[in-house]
């Protein structure tokens, strides 16, 4: 038992007690291999995650640029497309099917292996236990199995790439792998579709299960393990995001991994779950029978659908975290928040037919699925006006996390608004599966999703490394980051609304379409420029981790729990000094308090609970309780 | 047990120093939980200790917990097969049900046998009496163990009368459930294993190993009855719904 | 830097306005019964958007503008919030929302929920990798059998045509869709091997075309001329080259075309493309 406070060597954590040390059920690894390779410290796992997504992200960027090139000048002969793919760009000219395997590993990519992964298994588990004052996750070698399932499901995608044949790298089906194209591909002489689909399902497959571990290990640890006085209205926004994000994995990714063994039957084993039969490859009737490539569809966006709330609220959770630290000012409508997270997870569930109005399903069905639509707009525009509370009133330092965090703002607002469109059945009879839906998901999954992202890692990086990130070169990476996805995605929707469709692998064969070039040049210069400010943040981050300024242990005068432990933290977080929490999580600006925040764990002084008389055994010790000066 | 608790004399003296003492009063009062929508509330007015003793309950009760949790996830995998199920039964001409193979019966007998063994395991358990435990986790293992063999031997009687997985859509069905669900029986297996091998490893205190494992012995019970009702489940879809 | 932000954001709110209201691209005219109501749907929906998106933007420039921190130890509100306006913006919102998503259903039900008026042309597409096959009935108005097995591409039997049905002789099976103007026609698609989806931008409606299922939909081209039509569902390495063109004739030409055998049809087909050119855009 901690017989007396160890403190107070400017470290804000001064208080344990018996409850918290009962927990500590790992001492700190010694060798190498378990302190960063086979780590069951969730510190370790969470950065494990952020570079397994950091290198997917970049993987996924180079991608699309290629894509762009391909659809700007098309024919253009690239040399050193010739030499690194000889056969799926002979001569340096992209083949279709290069170009389609190119939009697969780009849609897998980046919303398994970074939007999945980054703002959940990286950020999440690197703070949720330190913001609810745990030790650790509830399960820690169950975190470290989840981390290495999802290494694991990566490794086998990336296998795809080789196995697809000479002439891709990967299956051509997109990420949606719709059947029957993903079931019967191969005998319809597709390339990609061969072994190199096999393997897409089974790593989406195994992921799923990763996401499985990871989700019940968010749940419970947040059920059980948060530290005293830390009541469910009191945890960090983030902590709720988080929390609602593991429920939404926990529901939605039994259902892909389902459908994907029943599609993989259907490919290895010759059942017909979703494919019917009468088909023809133009010489001989194809062996199946009876099934149904809507079924899966609905399989697909049931998880599909939750699959995008997935990405974005840990993103909205950050956001409110980071405005509320640095407009020194308390999250407005802390309780709506939390509500309309909840209703947005709960409606995610029931709006998948959005996806599907023009695929046969039933009109009425659809008609009930568009109202559903349009309804969870409005718990989306709810948080944004509480953002923009936040906001008023506020005195903001515009650090590099609160940039991106503003920014995030402006584009959920930019790509989300334009829902009220697509979710409308009858206006999706022109825009589906145009540039217009491109535009839109991009914005508000994607490139919101990743500001989410840049924020937290802006904001975070201090505390997970001991240093800070170079602020003038985030600012150099914020501007024209910002101004170019703008420049990218907003002329997508011009192009949906004119009528481009999307998965194309050249625009050259429709006349109605020509009057769009000059508009996909300047997406294609803007993404190439966003692109390459991308690798300003690459050095920032790595350069920052060794050179950066030192990191105090709390550089923006913030006041959740990660704040009063050590940059970085000790092996179990607290060095077993679990603090005990009096207060909400953004006390910000409070009238009469001597700083302009107030920590989490500063005592509640009007509270019976500090009043040593109430505790048996209470020690008061030390001073200068929360490391200010008084 | 001692706790520590910051120099609450040092900031209390500090209040005078600032101006008001009724604004004072009020930042110390614990942050919003009389204000509108706030941040959360202020002391919720029980004291430290229960809330010590009822959250070192939730660290010992989160196995429990846990697969609570992961029930929910594998009822959302077989739902989303029902679904498909249905589905793939209402639209299709090609359904054939095929008959259910003799040894699915002797499945049946064995995991109810094994899931009322686990009961009477689990309240030897809370009784303390390890040999009974120990004694009575073995039979449901083998009961467990009898079970997946019979499916196998199900799987052999139907690969007899020449039905495969692709012959038609319900055996499509019935060897994807059994599958997934043998599968899960296996890691029901591999956790009973887990628990007899760490009750048997426990030589010493063996009445204090069981209370220690008490909340695994629970949870193991709990996963077995979950699986026994999910076979039931899906031998009723199986075989009545067709 | 408040005011430089606030600034950017107000100038990239005004370049994203601008670019949707400048006119430079916009649909193309629609030729379809349902288009004028389709358009005015979209008119009224995408102002909707473009003003709260506006008002967002504005309200967030102005904030990020007014509230930067200048002076040093001065503090923001101390506020947790007003349920009041929590319950304002929620009830306003939710009432905009749900309310355009109703009055979207109209054409909707137009399309969806009505069945083809009496008199509609038939015709059956059946879609390919990487083609589109249109199937007439000939004078006789019925279709010919059709049979996946008899599928022979060499033969260029694409749709499985059973030529021993006698319905089948008049049938004609080419590769455009011919309609008459101002009359209905009624689509039945198919696919014979992936999904595709049947897409005419100046119809303003696409429809997949899935396997095992016949997709019934109809419309009204009320304007003579050539469009293109698109596939829009992925269906694989070509999916990008699956073009066709939707002919709208006048009665008379449609008339004598219909009756025409199918060498005649393809023939006269290419013909007319001639004299329908594609609108230039």
């Amino acid at each position: 038992m901690a017989e007396a406070a160890i403190h107070d060597d400017g470290r804000d954590v001064v208080e344990t007690h018996h409850a918290a040390v009962a927990h500590g059920h790992h001492g700190p690894p010694t060798s190498f291999i378990r302190k960063y390779i086979f780590s069951i410290d969730h510190k370790v796992i969470g950065i494990q995650y952020l570079l397994l997504a950091l290198f997917s992200v970049f993987i996924g960027m180079i991608m699309s640029v290629l894509m762009r090139m391909n659809l700007t000048w098309p024919g253009t002969k690239w040399p050193i497309l010739a030499t690194l793919f000889p056969e799926g760009a002979p001569g340096g000219v992209m083949t279709p099917e290069f170009y389609l395997s190119l939009v697969t590993m780009h849609g897998t990519m980046m919303v398994f292996y970074v939007l999945t992964t980054a703002p959940q298994g990286g950020f999440g588990n690197y703070f949720l236990p330190i913001q609810i004052g745990a030790e650790d996750m509830a399960f820690p070698n169950l975190n470290m199995l989840s981390f290495w399932v999802t290494f694991v499901a990566l490794a086998v995608l990336v296998a795809a790439i080789f196995v697809s044949g000479s002439t891709v790298i990967g299956p051509t089906g997109g990420w949606t792998g719709y059947p029957t194209l993903s079931a019967i591909g191969d005998k319809l002489n597709v390339p990609g579709m061969g072994m190199g689909m096999n393997l897409w399902i089974i790593s989406i497959a195994i992921f799923c299960i990763a996401s499985l571990l990871g989700a019940l290990n968010f749940i419970v640890t947040l059920l059980n393990l948060r530290a005293r006085g830390m009541t469910l209205m009191r945890m960090p926004l983030t902590c709720w995001a988080w929390f609602t994000t593991a429920v939404l994995a926990l529901l939605a990714f039994p259902v892909l991994l389902a459908a994907g063994v029943l599609l993989l039957l259907d490919r290895t084993a010759g059942t017909s779950f979703f494919v019917p039969g009468g088909l023809s490859n133009g010489e001989t009737v194809l062996p199946h029978n009876g099934g149904s490539p809507i079924l899966w569809q609905h399989l697909f966006w049931f998880f599909g659908h939750p699959e995008v709330y997935i990405a974005i609220l840990p993103g909205m959770g950050a956001t409110s975290h980071i405005l509320s630290t640095f407009a020194r000012k308390p999250v407005f409508g802390y309780r709506a928040m939390v509500f309309a997270m909840f209703a947005i997870g709960l409606l995610g569930f029931f709006v998948w037919g959005h996806h599907m109005f023009i695929s046969g399903m039933s009109p009425y069905t659809g008609m009930a699925f568009s109202i559903l639509t349009l309804s969870i707009g409005v718990p989306s525009a709810i948080k944004t006006f509480n953002w923009l509370g936040t906001l008023w009133g506020s005195q903001i330092r515009f650090t590099t996390p609160m940039l991106f965090a503003i920014g995030f703002v402006s584009l959920f607002v930019a790509g989300g608004i334009t829902g009220l469109v697509l979710g409308q059945s009858t206006l999706d009879l022109s825009m589906h599966d145009t540039y217009f839906v491109l535009g839109h998901f991009h914005l508000v999954m994607g490139v919101a999703a990743i500001f989410g992202m840049f924020a937290g890692t802006y904001f975070w990086f201090p505390k997970m490394f001991g240093r800070m990130m170079n602020e003038t070169l985030g600012k150099i990476h914020f501007w024209p980051t910002f101004i170019g996805v703008y420049a990218i995605f907003i002329p997508m929707h011009i192009m949906g609304i004119v009528g481009m469709p999307r998965r194309y692998a050249a625009f050259t064969e429709y006349e109605f379409l020509r009057s769009l070039d000059p508009l996909v040049m300047f997406v294609t210069i803007a993404a190439i420029v966003t692109a390459l400010v991308q690798f300003l943040f690459l050095y920032n981050f790595f350069w920052s981790m060794f050179k950066g300024e030192k990191a105090s242990a709390n550089p923006w005068e913030a006041t959740t729990l990660e704040w009063v432990v050590p940059s970085p933290p000790p092996h179990d977080n607290f060095a077993g000094n679990v603090p005990t929490v009096y207060r909400g999580a953004y006390e910000f600006s409070v009238p009469g308090a001597p700083e302009d925040y107030v920590l989490q764990t500063t005592p509640d002084a009007t509270s019976e609970n500090v009043t040593p008389a109430a505790h048996g055994g209470v020690e008061v010790s030390g001073n200068g309780g929360n490391g200010h000066k008084h | 047990m001692a706790v520590t608790v910051t120099n609450t004399s040092a900031t209390t003296g500090t209040r005078t120093d600032k101006g008001t003492p009724g604004i004072a009063e009020r930042w110390r009062g614990g942050g919003s939980g009389s204000r509108p929508s706030g941040g959360g509330g202020g002391s919720n007015g029980r004291s430290w200790r229960d809330d010590d003793a009822r959250r070192e309950a939730l660290m010992r009760d989160r196995y429990r917990i846990g697969m609570w949790v992961a029930l929910a996830s594998i009822v959302m995998m077989f739902t989303a097969l029902t679904s498909a199920y249905i589905v793939r039964a209402g639209i299709s001409t090609d359904w054939r049900p095929i008959a259910a193979p003799p040894f699915i019966w002797v499945s049946t007998a064995l995991i109810v046998a094994s899931s009322l063994v686990i009961e009477a395991a689990r309240r030897a358990a809370r009784r303390g009496a390890a040999d009974g435990l120990r004694a009575l986790l073995f039979v449901a293992l083998l009961l467990g163990l009898g079970f997946v063999g019979s499916q196998i031997q199900a799987w052999r009687q139907l690969v007899e009368q020449g039905i495969y997985v692709a012959t038609n859509p319900h055996s499509s069905f019935f060897y994807v459930l059994t599958g997934l669900h043998g599968l899960h029986v296996l890691g029901g297996i591999l956790g009973l294993n887990y628990l007899l091998f760490r009750l048997t490893r426990a030589n010493g205190d063996r009445a204090a190993a069981v209370a220690k494992y008490q909340t695994l012995t629970d949870t193991v019970a709990l996963y077995w009855h979950f699986m026994d009702g999910l076979w039931i489940y899906l031998f009723l879809l199986l075989f009545l719904w067709r | 830097m408040g005011r430089a932000l606030g600034v950017l954001i107000w100038l990239i709110t005004l370049a994203s306005v601008l670019l949707f209201t400048n006119g430079s691209w916009w649909f193309p005219p629609s030729i379809s019964e349902h288009g004028p109501a389709y358009d005015r749907q979209f008119l009224i929906t995408i102002i909707v958007v473009g003003l709260a998106f506006t008002a967002a933007q504005i309200g967030l420039g102005y904030a990020v503008w007014r509230y930067s921190a200048r002076r040093t130890g001065e503090r923001a509100v101390y506020s947790h919030g007003n349920n009041k306006l929590e319950a304002l913006w929620t009830v306003i919102t939710a009432i905009i929302f749900i309310g355009l998503g109703i009055a979207g259903q109209r054409v909707w039900a137009q399309l969806h929920f009505r069945p083809a008026p009496a008199g509609s042309a038939q015709v059956q597409v059946v879609a390919q990798q990487f083609q589109w096959n249109f199937h007439y009935p000939g004078a006789d108005g019925k279709f010919g059998r059709t049979d996946p097995a008899k599928i022979n591409d060499s033969s260029l039997n694409f749709i499985g045509l059973d030529e021993a049905d006698a319905a089948s002789t008049d049938d004609s099976v080419v590769g455009s869709l011919v309609t008459q103007v101002n009359r209905p026609v009624e689509l039945t698609l198919r696919a014979r091997d992936v999904t595709h989806s049947f897409w005419v931008p100046e119809l303003r409606f696409k429809q997949d075309a899935v396997p095992g299922l016949d997709i019934k939909v109809h419309f009204t081209p009320q304007q003579v001329g050539r469009y293109e039509i698109a596939c829009a569902e992925l269906c694989g390495q070509l999916h990008y080259k699956m073009r066709s063109f939707l002919l709208v004739l006048p009665e008379p030409e449609y008339r004598e075309l219909t009756a025409m055998s199918q060498a005649q049809f393809q023939k006269r087909v290419t013909e007319l493309f001639t004299k329908y050119p594609l609108a230039r855009r």
